[in-house]
């Protein structure tokens, strides 16, 4: 029962320095799209490595690559220290990837059948259809099946052959909160049987969640890496908007601003703590007008982050 | 160094006999199964044939009985053909392009799945419905349309067609990787439809006109029907039975060329 595992003890290993899956100067562009540029990534046994990113960074590519299922167009990719394309590897990999139509007409547990059938060890079906949450709905055909229960079975499909290295393409994109907590606790009995986990997504908190490191991905380049306490407190700035008087270069610099921008007659202010911006803002214009303070997204968190730190990332990264 | 931190590989037991075959039994039990519940194609690759086969040989057929059991006999090898070349196209072409444009191909192919077991499944699929299709037009020609053959000719007659899959699996094949998912049930029905009436599996080709009769030649319906035709003794002219093969297998071989061009492209070897 699904309950069962979500009461499982989450016990994260101590990371382990051995790479199972590592990229070098990875670059890949499609047509004038950068997708991928210059990308070193380390996947170390044991761990579950978030690759945390707004849609377009390179997330998609990046794990196409490590699965051997596009080539780049420079640089190297290596799992299990091989091609991942070598059939050798692949049975020692699983993977969930986005995918448009499953054939509807398949029932879960015939999909798992086909699935385990491919690998040369795999788990008992009764045990991948238990891990999955599967059990009672084994029998209702892919097309009948809801959203959460869907991306369980594909799920299932990736797990079914027991492999030791896991890739999961933003395994709880488009699922409701309950759906998406049973998502984790299946990840983490993953973890906990001591797989390595490769987990693509754009939601902080899921990464935040799940992972023992984050990489932070945009515009197909790793622009920040740590583990989540880190990565929370690097991208916990605010956004403010509102319409003022002030000219934009004044704006720019009041102590805290880390970017502003002019959009049509209403200014974008990116800083880390919101209060004291606002406050100076309204004592030096007291006209200020619609005045907003929001989360900063991700994209922007990290866009803000890079372009004031730039220096300080890579030598951050470096260590 | 990068190779020094790396684990040796332990390589993974490598998949027994046993194991391989199960693969290839199951991958193909489950494209059956997939097809047979899918109404769609089940309507279009039996019930039409067969529908047509009703249609043309029994009921607006002539009232002679001779005449009337020869047109039966023709359309039996014709319609045969048909429903060969329906259930290859529309299980080989159409489910290959909405599965490879729709991602579930790169499902597959991230596992460790050998691609070729993927194909034979959908050739054995088409092997199967192609027999049912074949075996339910038979019944229904000695039944309703007066068919008599001896039983050795009834199963060379089946023998030819069932083979006939072959090429337009290839001839599917090449479709699938060329064809938008969304699009491909209408371009296989777009080219099926007139190639098979051009090749004279509708209407026979002598009474077709003359330019019609010398383009078929270059159709490959044409060739499987006049193959199955000349195993009942109702082929056009005295073609030795080899013209015809070769063309059919000119014609395999340009369309498994074409399906690994589209194939290669798709792993981004020729085009990134």
């Amino acid at each position: 029962m699904s309950t069962a595992i979500s009461e499982l003890p989450y016990n994260p290993p101590a990371a382990s320095p051995v790479s199972v899956a590592r990229t070098r100067n990875l670059k890949k562009t499609y047509g004038e799209i950068v997708a991928l540029h210059d990308l070193n990534l380390e996947v170390r046994a044991g761990e579950l490595l978030a690759l945390l990113g707004p849609n377009g960074a390179g997330k998609t590519t990046l794990v196409r690559m490590l699965l051997g299922l596009a080539q780049p167009d420079s640089g190297s990719v290596s799992v299990f220290g091989a091609d991942p394309h070598q059939g050798q590897i692949q049975t020692r990999v699983g993977a969930m990837l986005q995918v448009g139509r499953v054939p509807e007409t398949l029932r879960a547990r015939e999909h798992i059948d086909l699935f385990s059938s491919y690998y040369p060890a795999p788990l008992p079906i009764a045990e991948t259809l238990k891990i999955a949450g599967l059990e009672d709905i084994k029998d209702r055909p892919f097309g009948e099946l809801s959203g959460g229960q869907r991306q369980r079975v594909l799920f299932a499909i990736a797990i079914c052959g027991d492999p030791d290295l896991l890739f999961l393409d933003e395994p709880t994109v488009g699922l409701d909160v309950e759906a998406r907590r049973l998502m984790w606790s299946q990840i983490r009995t993953l973890i906990s049987r001591g797989k390595t986990v490769l987990l693509t997504t754009h939601y902080l908190n899921e990464a935040d969640a799940l992972a023992d490191r984050i990489l932070v991905l945009n515009k197909g380049a790793i622009v920040a890496e740590g583990t989540p306490a880190e990565i929370k407190t690097r991208a916990s700035g605010k956004q403010i908007r509102c319409t003022s008087r002030l000219a934009i270069e004044e704006v720019r610099q009041l102590p805290g601003v880390l970017s502003a921008n002019a959009d049509r007659n209403a200014f974008e202010i990116q800083v880390n703590a919101a209060e004291p911006v606002v406050r100076e803002l309204l004592r030096r214009d007291s006209w200020l007008v619609d005045l907003e303070v929001t989360n900063a997204g991700l994209e922007e968190a990290f866009l803000a982050l890079t372009q004031n730190n730039a220096g300080q990332d890579s030598k951050k990264r470096s260590n | 160094m990068a190779a020094t931190t790396f684990p040796v590989v332990v390589a993974a037991p490598r998949r027994s006999l046993a194991r391989t075959i199960a693969l290839y039994a199951k991958e193909a039990k489950y494209e059956l199964i997939k097809n047979v519940r899918i109404p769609v194609y089940a309507i279009s690759t039996v019930a039409f044939p067969l529908m047509f086969y009703v249609l043309f040989g029994i009921v607006l057929n002539s009232n002679n009985p001779a005449d009337r059991r020869e047109g039966a006999t023709y359309l039996l090898a014709t319609m045969g053909c048909f429903g060969v070349i329906a259930v290859s196209l529309f299980g080989f072409g159409v489910s290959l392009a909405i599965e490879r444009g729709q991602g579930w191909l790169q499902v597959k192919r991230a596992s460790p799945m050998p691609v070729a077991a993927y194909f034979a499944g959908k050739l054995v699929s088409a092997v199967v419905f192609s027999t049912v299709v074949i075996t339910l037009l038979m019944t229904v020609g000695i039944v309703f349309g007066g068919v008599r053959m001896p039983v050795v000719m009834a199963a060379k007659l089946m023998a030819i067609l069932v083979a006939g899959a072959l090429p337009f699996s290839a001839m599917g094949m090449a479709i699938g990787y060329f064809a938008k998912p969304n699009s491909a049930p209408g371009l296989v029905n777009l080219i099926y439809l007139p190639m098979t009436f051009c090749s004279g599996l509708w209407i026979p080709l002598f009474l077709l006109p003359n330019g019609l009769q010398s383009f078929a030649k270059v159709l490959p319906p044409f060739h499987l029907s006049q193959l199955a035709l000349n195993s009942i003794g109702m082929g056009m002219n005295p073609t030795p039975a080899w013209g015809h093969i070769e063309a059919l297998i000119a014609f395999t071989l340009l369309f498994l060329g074409i399906a690994a061009w589209g194939y290669w492209r798709d792993e981004g070897k020729l085009y990134g």
